[in-house]
């Protein structure tokens, strides 16, 4: 809670060596752009009626996440998950495969339940990211992360992020009304320490449970 | 991933327009096998149009057709009421395919543009004629596990790794596309196409053509049907061989059929001798091997995928049992 408030009074995206990174970044665009053919940049000054970003520029990106507003620019190659990661400091939602194919990934974006690693991040323009770190109310986690405590849905926990926002996702799509419907709604995320009888005693705690997600 | 140029685009002619014009772009919808296909270096378009602002999701009856948008979610298709009521084939077969999260990222028309799963054609160091032609097909005599028993040809044995489509064929569905020309109707069944000389092109769509919506027409297959897909893994997974199978039984006779495979070619695989013969037949395991052994005439196995000739006819039979309660 504190680390939300204190970004809430920021207001910006910075962590320790930001300014020095952006002046690198800018610098380093200014270069380019100074070597960019003409075409390219005509190209980035295009008649669309919407935003459009060149080869060499950056694009502007505004998006919620876990509550806090962000203002960023971005490349438009940036996947949701390496912003998160390597720009917003958010390292709980892992990178497993990058491809698509584990789960580890697994965010809400406006409460849907996607794969970060093959979201571009300006595809979010304007909509509401929640991770691992938007579920705990201060030191009270969630009950999805309690009942993957209570019972040991978890060993070297990686895939752990992605199984419990995928897990209450599950719920909340109303999946997880039996063993056989919660494993097949929870197949998109691989866990390859075979937690997987845990997990889904966890879920379905927590669906008994009644808990508003 | 190489970077490339994005632009947004709110109508179906900017988004049209933003294609016909430059030739290295590409429409951006789910970008659940696109974005993949880019960090692995298959394709590397200078441009992309995010085509996801369109108004192109709703899900509406009109007159006796369901016509569904093409940007509208593989999972809000497969939740749709409508769609389970009416059609409930394409909710099984939605549900059958990748995992609930993609589902929640792919859209329908994203779904039949998706790319083959092929091995060869995923690994920019193979010799791949889809991905470069005239490089060779790896596949042909090489790892050929996941490939085509139907319809290939020497430049290409790879299939058309799609559930969805597989219920779209079954239900004589129709494309909705615009473009440079104007607007056009496609016959699901002439969607996608057979590799022959040129298997990079998966589909029968010009350059710059755009897929708004899938039409169904109305039908009685709403009750006695189903999808199996027979993979590695219980779920997630790719299909080895799937079968639509929708059945309008009266008693114990078959009135109307449609059958249709996935994983044995490269379009989806609609069965229609199977289906003649078995129209007006008692429904019954005899009649369904029957109509199992037409539908497998001119299959052929290309080594390590010879087990589909048997596990094909046998999945069939098996959708026959299930969808229809008999045999």
């Amino acid at each position: 809670m504190a680390q939300k408030k204190r970004l809430n009074d920021q207001q910006t995206d910075c962590y320790p060596n930001q300014a020095r990174r952006d002046f690198l970044k800018q610098s380093s665009l200014l270069t380019a752009l100074a070597v960019t053919p003409p075409f390219l940049v005509k190209a980035a000054e295009s008649e669309f009626d919407e935003k459009a970003a060149g080869y060499f520029e950056k694009m502007p990106l505004s998006i919620e996440v876990n509550g806090v507003n962000h203002n960023l620019s971005i490349e438009p190659r940036t996947t949701l998950l390496d912003l998160m990661r390597e720009q917003l400091a958010l390292t709980g939602t892992k990178k497993g495969c990058d491809h698509g194919q584990c789960g580890a990934c697994t965010v809400h974006i406006n409460g849907y339940r996607v794969l970060s690693c093959l979201t571009l991040a300006v595809t979010v323009e304007g909509k509401k990211v929640t991770t691992i770190e938007g579920l705990a109310d201060g030191d009270k986690l969630h009950p999805m992360q309690e009942a993957f405590i209570k019972h040991d849905g978890f060993q070297c926990g990686y895939c752990t992020p992605g199984q419990i926002m995928s897990g209450i996702a599950c719920i909340r799509e109303g999946h997880a009304n039996s063993d056989d419907e919660i494993r097949e709604y929870m197949s998109g995320n691989i866990c390859r320490c075979g937690a997987y009888p845990n997990i889904v005693k966890a879920i379905a705690d927590v669906k008994k449970g009644g808990h508003k997600l | 991933m190489i970077n490339f140029d994005y632009v947004r685009v709110s109508t179906t002619k900017a988004a049209v327009d933003a294609i016909v014009k430059d030739n290295a772009a590409l429409w951006l919808a789910g970008g659940t096998n696109l974005v993949d296909l880019m960090k692995k270096g298959v394709m590397t378009p200078q441009k992309l149009v995010d085509i996801n602002n369109l108004p192109l999701k709703e899900i509406k009856k009109e007159g006796n057709k369901l016509v569904i948008g093409a940007l509208a979610l593989n999972s809000a298709v497969a939740d749709n009421e409508l769609v389970r009521k009416e059609q409930p084939l394409l909710s099984l077969a939605l549900q059958a395919g990748a995992s609930a999260q993609l589902r929640n990222m792919a859209t329908v028309g994203g779904n039949m543009m998706q790319r083959t799963r092929c091995p060869y054609f995923y690994n920019p160091d193979m010799p791949c004629n889809k991905r470069q032609p005239g490089t060779g097909c790896g596949a042909l005599k090489g790892f050929n596990r996941m490939h085509a028993i139907f319809g290939a040809s020497d430049k290409c044995i790879a299939v058309h790794p799609s559930d969805m489509s597989i219920a779209l064929v079954a239900l004589d569905c129709t494309v909705l596309v615009t473009g440079p020309k104007g607007d056009r109707r496609i016959p699901f069944e002439n969607f996608h196409r057979l590799p022959g000389d040129l298997p990079q092109k998966d589909n029968t769509l010009e350059r710059g053509e755009l897929i708004v919506a899938v039409e169904i027409p109305d039908n009685k297959l709403n009750k006695n049907i189903h999808y199996l897909k027979v993979r590695d893994r219980a779920s997630y997974a790719f299909a080895l061989v799937s079968v639509a199978a929708a059945v309008d039984l009266q008693g114990d006779t078959i009135k109307d059929v449609r059958l249709a495979m996935g994983g044995v070619a490269h379009k989806p695989w609609r069965l229609m001798e199977a289906e003649i013969f078995l129209k007006g037949k008692r429904a019954s395991e005899a009649n369904f091997r029957q109509a199992a052994a037409l539908a497998m005439k001119g299959a052929k196995g290309f080594g390590h995928n010879n087990f589909k000739l048997k596990l094909a006819p046998n999945t069939l039979v098996e959708a026959l049992k299930t969808a229809t309660g008999k045999g």
